[in-house]
């Protein structure tokens, strides 16, 4: 009997790269980076959108000179010794190099069209997004500022799940974020909840599925459990778009997928409506 | 044989508690004979062995399911099925009791005994449409005034097609933010395996226990061997790294206390397991009576969101 995880694969050995670095693994056509970065990672030919890392897509979404990072110096410890084949915290320290985040989450204030918000942005690219004490604290700080300020939250997530590493305290981390949500509800304030490739486990199990408006980048994975787990369990054939955005949108799972051009102006309607202070 | 760091720092919480001023007078000092008695219960921290003898014990074929224990702990109790729109998932029971004459609603997933039941039970896995049912009752109790129990026995959430497309990962979410929201009191224990998503559903509660060899984990030992080792044989060394323990839990902060097996775990003698449990219930139950309704919830959000270390 497979047992099931909302935990998230860190994996030391990438897949091999495709014969050409540069190929879209949807349609296969060749791209240039400079090419990729202004069309925001999303294919020319075939609107296969590459993972956003946090930084880029924050400079994006915000009004120029708006954002103020909050919680920027908050690091993850290492509260079991945790040591598969390679220590806990040598992963960290690793993926704070390659990735110059502090952790998987940045959250901070922002504008967008000159209404107020708060930002909880998700990276994937450290040690795939997971969700370890580190992003369940940034998330509920992210709450309490909006709260404070009287701004809806706007969270956007890319995550394999919880950060195994940290044990049963990366689990609690689904209830410490769903306490945070809730109390932001009883003050009053919406959340609005993007889900990026891939929003999976114990991020779509929590904070990410709550939000009063929720919204999909196109072919983003929303699954608790994968594609490879299921099929593993049920033997059944998957359906082709199983556990995609497009699959949650016909089951009713989903407010809106939106393509990722579209985003900014579609999360500067959700503010006017919510009566976000200009 | 010298202290283990898991007792020092037992005790430099209870010393830390002790010289707190009594401001809530009851919960404090209820907190510290719990503390005291896990400490004298306590001799050591848990090996690697013991690690791997709970995860053994919390799986054990013949470990009493939630309805074991209400049979033995429950008068009156009538079942409530279904999610009043899909199914009624066997992998989770709720229903109304009697415990010493109190109403209370319980709630649990539900493994199977025979291959036939399993199959039906789904193993303990609960659908979306289990969760629903489970989320039904608790705001039925919330309306009534009742206290909630709930049992945590599940390997996880039913890894299915149909489950993915109806919303297993929103519906756990769902089931934690109604139990964030009861203004009733809530006890959860974990009575085999606290698996997962699948298990913290219906664990975000007032009062969280663990019997002495149920395991609570992100993941279980074979998909962290399997991710981690590539090898699901590694599923002994995986325990050892992320501890599911009730011991470590408890020096966590992720529990507020153990609760006895008799000796040989839960499934040498039910009765026996079931009177401590009750007992631990009661207990549990007795020290949030007397605490108004939003004061209970906001006191169960702020422990939760208290929950993890970081710099």
């Amino acid at each position: 009997m497979a047992n099931i995880d909302v935990s998230v694969e860190t994996d030391d050995k990438p897949a091999p790269p495709p014969k050409h670095p540069n190929t879209c693994p949807s349609c296969h056509s060749h791209y240039r980076d400079d090419e990729l970065e202004q069309a925001l990672w999303v294919c020319a030919q075939c609107g296969h959108h590459f993972v956003m890392r946090s930084r880029p897509r924050i400079a994006w979404l915000a009004d120029e000179g708006s954002f103020v990072e909050e919680a920027a110096d908050l690091h993850s410890e290492d509260p079991l010794g945790f040591f598969d084949l390679r220590p806990y915290a040598e992963r960290l320290a690793e993926a704070e190099m390659s990735t110059g985040l502090a952790d998987a989450m940045v959250i901070g204030q922002a504008t967008i069209d000159g209404r107020g918000c708060e930002l909880a942005v998700m990276d994937f690219a450290f040690m795939g997004g997971s969700m370890g004490s580190v992003v369940g604290e940034k998330l509920s700080r992210a709450c309490d500022s909006a709260a404070e300020r009287g701004v809806p939250l706007i969270s956007i997530t890319s995550s394999g799940g919880a950060r195994m590493q940290e044990g049963i305290l990366a689990l609690m981390q689904l209830p410490k974020t769903v306490a945070a949500v809730e109390d932001l509800r009883d003050a009053g304030q919406a959340m609005i909840s993007v889900m990026a490739h891939p929003t999976t486990g114990g991020v779509l199990a929590s904070f990410a599925t709550l939000g009063d408006v929720l919204l999909a980048e196109p072919g983003a994975l929303m699954a608790f459990a994968g594609p490879r787990v299921v099929q593993g369990v049920t033997m059944e054939k998957l359906p082709d778009d199983f556990g995609l955005a497009e699959q949650n949108y016909r089951f009713g799972n989903l407010d809106a997928i939106v393509p990722r051009p579209e985003l900014r102006p579609t999360l500067s309607r959700l503010l006017r409506l919510f009566d976000a202070p200009i | 044989m010298p202290p283990s760091e898991h007792e020092l720092r037992l005790r430099e919480r209870l010393s830390r508690l002790r010289n707190m001023p009594l401001l809530g007078g009851a919960r404090l000092s209820g907190e510290l004979d719990r503390l005291q008695r896990q400490l004298d219960r306590m001799g050591e921290d848990a090996t690697d062995e013991e690690i791997w003898r709970s995860v053994e014990l919390a799986r054990h074929e013949q470990r009493p399911y939630t309805l074991d224990y209400v049979e033995r702990l429950l008068d009156d109790w009538f079942e409530l099925h279904g999610d009043r729109g899909r199914a009624d998932d066997g992998a989770m029971v709720a229903g109304l009791g009697s415990l010493d004459g109190r109403t209370v609603a319980l709630v649990g997933q539900q493994k199977g005994r025979d291959i036939h039941e399993r199959a039906e039970r789904r193993f303990g896995m609960p659908n979306p449409e289990g969760y629903e049912k489970a989320m039904r009752v608790m705001q039925l109790a919330d309306r009534h005034g009742f206290p909630v129990i709930s049992l945590v026995d599940t390997p996880g959430a039913y890894p299915g097609v149909h489950a993915e497309q109806h919303g297993q990962g929103g519906t756990i979410a769902a089931s934690q933010a109604v139990m964030a929201r009861l203004t009733v009191p809530t006890v959860a224990c974990v009575i085999g395996e606290g698996g997962s998503g699948g298990a913290i559903a219906i664990a975000l509660a007032d009062r969280v226990l663990m019997q002495e060899n149920a395991i609570y984990s992100v993941i279980s030992p074979e998909g962290c061997a399997m991710i981690l080792w590539r090898d699901a044989g590694e599923a002994k060394k995986a325990a050892a790294a992320f501890k599911p323990d009730a011991a470590h839990c408890l020096e966590l902060g992720v529990i507020d206390g153990i609760v006895a097996e008799p000796p040989g775990g839960a499934h040498t003698d039910p009765d026996a397991a079931a009177r401590l449990l009750g007992e631990a219930l009661r207990e549990a139950l007795d020290e949030l009576a007397e605490t108004p309704g939003d004061e209970l919830r906001r006191r169960r959000r702020a422990k939760f969101r208290s929950l993890g270390v970081f710099a």
